[in-house]
């Protein structure tokens, strides 16, 4: 074994053991230097310049890029170093939107926290920065580039861990601003709304866009009835806002505060969970028995369904067809039982308390809004519950513990580790071994897919038969995964995909946590709260139960269908212009345009392009026509597709697209 | 014939596949593009980026970095005036003027509606001995003063009416 290594931090000697900066070591040595810009899952970027040190024979240099060796002598806090922090601290600031009073970010904020604790007490740089618009266009984010401190944190979040680059670097000088291409805002673009830049974003440039008054307004209505449900992952966070540890469960508490708010029931969205459960898991087993298609992805993760229908369209059928819990719950509050409450549907407002970003955006998709009516009205994140404590002046740590309600409150355990990463799929397996063996688990836990690796497989036997199973957290290791799975270098049968790193403990909603290890006591939280319960297994939910012999019938009957599925749709990158290849004299032009989108691309739309201009000119039509190059119609999985007017050609080719071509022409002759 | 745009089109798709589509080769590919259709379209950067697997806010992000890349339409003639130091101490700022009254264009409004003249700064073109120096298209100018730079103006005007005369 080599000798260890030491570093000499401050006089103290602190061994290095394999940290790849000297930050890392330093930090370990209990001396938290600041930073903007070093968050340990993503790369080094050493942009802030905050964590500048002296070491000994080399000067002033960022910590966080550069590798520790055997021997440094490193200063943290020599007169110079704190001049270098505060000096690069200051130029931050004079270019920062400060009304911090106004701020959603105030005292979460890295930026008001570092500034305090390096004692700016001035200012002394005028800005130089024009003010940008606020970019209000997306469901789940708001994006304030007059508060960004260019750190570039969120960048390298949305390309690293989330692998879709929907923000990056523009301009340059005094002129950079963070944003999607070409200017353009959020809504236009790949933004799948995980939100996980505005979890890294140290301060209030990107954050989780707030539906707090909506909530308060239809509270205040008399005439409606406010019902809630509670996502898994909000319980073991919530309580962190109120000095409660990671994963400590405040379940009761929150619906204490809820109740006294005005919701006149509170109820679980673990109990959806349960149903998914079965649900799903009838329609795993179907795909196996009915030859299916397989591998099955879950569809819980709304930023997962629509990264799937803009990056992989063509993989939507492997997309479970099931509601997600949230859309569940809402269906069966709405459609089912607002009746047996007693409350005409329209009438009953369903509030969703999630950790999560991108479900303000499911809750909004038309799939999910039948004859005007939402099955969910308004989605809150964690934090925006806890403002909304706050804001009534509740004092949460000293609330009695109140109870769900009867029937949508009650839940397994296989519901409440949903917000874990593998929880969905560990659920899965508890319904379908017994459905499959027909006998009853004795041991509910499935270690196998338990864990932090971002791609973990498993295999089990069921009734003779070994499935393949996968458990994918982050885009980015599930891009790699699908990339390998359209390669057919692998096969699974069921694969279960979340976006956020670790599932949804960590969703972008959830309060800013900072401090090392969070996420696993996250995690463990929920785990525990499972082993609480008497039950754990889906199949075991009595209200579940009751529901399917009330009124659904049984898991994947026709109501089920009607109430529990959905189906999903390609969907386009980005709202852009098109290429203008040719563009006719004549005022009413023949329109063709072909798909270039990637999709399309990648099938030859290229030559389709390539031929049909050619055709146009041998035939002498360039007069007549306007060929346009443009990106997605939103039917990728059908591509290359090609518009000739109104007509739409999917799995085109040339012949096809010139044969539509003098159809349209010589009708358009003989109308004359 | 086919069109200009279409044999543009032609021409990104070559530009790419003969850099193998190699996102590395990102900024080579944007200066050819460039030379094509004079500045940098978005739907043609939203193309590159499709060919090239990176995302468009990436390709953005370069091209907008760089003054060489424009993202807005250039006129066909784009003088370029050198505001270095030497030229700068020459007396560049006082041709600036006179170009852009001549042309009634500003330092935010820089090509002329008929889309014949793009007037901008650079901040040194390296020919310091040849100050004040103005680049027009690939042609440099030394030694230049307001009169030279309006008469080269009024050339340029002159030879571009002939031209649409005898077509």
């Amino acid at each position: 074994m080599d000798a260890v290594k030491y570093v000499n931090i401050d006089g103290r000697e602190v061994p290095i053991e394999g940290e790849k900066n000297l930050l890392e070591v330093i930090r370990k040595a209990h001396i938290d230097i600041p930073t903007f810009c070093y968050v340990s899952e993503l790369s080094v970027y050493g942009a802030c310049r905050m964590c500048t040190v002296e070491i000994e024979g080399r000067g002033l240099l960022t910590s966080c890029s550069t590798p520790p060796e055997a021997g440094m002598k490193v200063k943290t806090n020599t007169a110079e170093v704190r001049q270098i922090r505060k000096i690069a601290l200051e130029l931050i600031l004079a270019n920062h939107d400060r009304e911090c009073t106004t701020c959603v970010k105030s005292t979460n904020c890295k930026l008001q926290d570092i500034s305090k604790r390096l004692g700016v007490d001035k200012v002394r740089f005028r800005s130089v920065q024009k003010p940008h618009p606020i970019d209000t266009s997306s469901t789940s984010i708001v994006r304030n580039p007059n508060k960004c401190i260019l750190c570039g944190d969120c960048v390298r979040m949305c390309a690293e861990v989330q692998g879709i680059g929907a923000i990056d670097f523009a301009h340059r000088g005094h002129d950079v601003v963070v944003q999607p291409a070409f200017g353009k805002d959020l809504e236009s673009v790949a933004c799948v709304l995980c939100g996980q830049c505005a979890r890294v974003c140290p301060t209030g440039a990107l954050t989780p866009r707030s539906e707090v008054e909506a909530v308060w307004k239809s509270v205040n209505d008399t005439k409606k009835v406010v019902i809630a449900q509670i996502a898994p992952a909000v319980r073991v966070a919530l309580g962190e806002a109120f000095g409660y540890q990671p994963g400590e469960l405040t379940t009761g508490q929150i619906v204490a505060a809820l109740k006294i708010m005005g919701f006149k029931k509170v109820f679980d969205t673990c109990f959806s969970a349960d149903l998914t459960i079965l649900e799903e898991g009838n329609e795993f087993i179907n795909r196996v028995t009915n030859n299916g298609i397989l591998p099955m992805f879950t569809s819980c993760c709304p930023a997962w369904v629509k990264f799937v229908e803009q990056h992989y369209p063509e993989m939507i059928p492997n997309l479970s067809s099931c509601k997600s819990p949230q859309q569940m719950f809402g269906s069966v509050a709405k459609s089912l039982f607002a009746a047996e409450l007693g409350i005409a549907p329209e009438n009953m407002v369903v509030v969703s308390i999630m950790p999560c970003t991108a479900k303000k955006f499911e809750a909004k998709r038309p799939e999910f809004t039948h004859d005007g009516m939402p099955e969910v009205d308004h989605v809150i994140t964690t934090q925006e519950l806890v403002q909304m404590i706050n804001q009534f002046g509740i004092q949460f740590r000293d609330l009695q513990p109140g109870s769900l309600d009867m029937p949508l409150g009650f839940k397994t355990g296989a519901g409440v580790i949903f917000g874990n990463t593998g929880g969905v799929m560990e659920a899965a397996l508890r319904y379908v071994y017994e459905k499959v063996e027909g006998k009853t688990l004795e041991n509910p836990d499935f270690h196998a897919v338990r864990g932090e690796a971002g791609i973990r497989e498993a295999e089990v036997t069921l009734a003779g038969k070994t499935f393949r199973l996968a458990v994918v957290h982050s885009l980015a290791n599930a891009r790699a995964f699908l990339e390998k799975l359209k390669a057919g270098k692998i096969q699974y049968h069921f694969i279960e995909f979340m976006s956020c790193p670790a599932g949804c403990i960590n969703g972008a909603g959830q309060p800013v946590n900072l401090t090392p290890g969070y996420k696993a006591k996250r995690t463990k939280g929920l785990y525990e709260a499972d082993k609480m319960l008497q039950l754990h297994k889906s199949q075991d939910n009595p209200y579940v139960k009751e529901l399917y012999a009330s009124k659904l019938g049984s898991p994947g009957s026709e109501k089920a269908h009607h109430a529990l599925h959905t189906h999903y749709n390609a969907r386009r990158r980005m709202r852009g212009k098109s290429m203008i290849i040719v563009d006719g004299k004549q005022h009413d032009k023949l329109e063709i345009r072909v798909c270039v989108g990637t999709s399309c691309y990648l099938k030859g739309a290229q030559d389709i392009l390539h031929h049909m201009t050619r055709y146009i000119h041998e035939k002498n039509l360039q007069d007549i026509v306007q060929v346009k190059a443009t990106f997605c119609f939103e039917k990728c999985n059908k591509g290359p597709t090609v518009k000739v007017g109104d007509l739409t050609i999917t799995h085109c080719d040339v012949a096809k697209a010139v044969q539509a071509v003098d159809k349209a022409l010589a009708a358009r002759q003989a109308k004359g | 014939m086919p069109t200009v745009m279409y044999r543009k089109f032609e021409k990104v798709c070559a530009i790419v596949e003969r850099h193998g589509a190699d996102p590395a080769k990102l900024i080579p590919i944007l200066q050819e593009v460039q030379d094509e259709y004079r500045y940098l379209p978005e739907e043609v950067m939203t193309f590159v980026a499709t060919t090239l697997s990176l995302s468009p806010a990436k390709v953005y992000g370069v091209a907008s970095f760089y003054a060489h890349f424009a993202l807005v339409p250039k006129g066909k003639y784009v003088v370029r005036l050198c505001d270095g130091t030497a030229c700068h101490v020459k007396g560049s700022e006082n041709l600036l003027d006179a170009l852009r009254q001549k042309l009634g264009l500003t330092g935010t409004d820089v090509t002329t509606p008929d889309m014949l003249f793009t007037v901008e700064t650079v901040s040194c073109l390296g020919a310091c001995g040849l100050a004040p120096v103005i680049v027009v298209n690939e042609t440099v100018y030394g030694q230049m003063t307001s009169v030279k730079a309006l008469k080269l103006l009024e050339d340029i005007k002159k030879k571009e009416e002939s031209t649409h005369v005898s077509v």
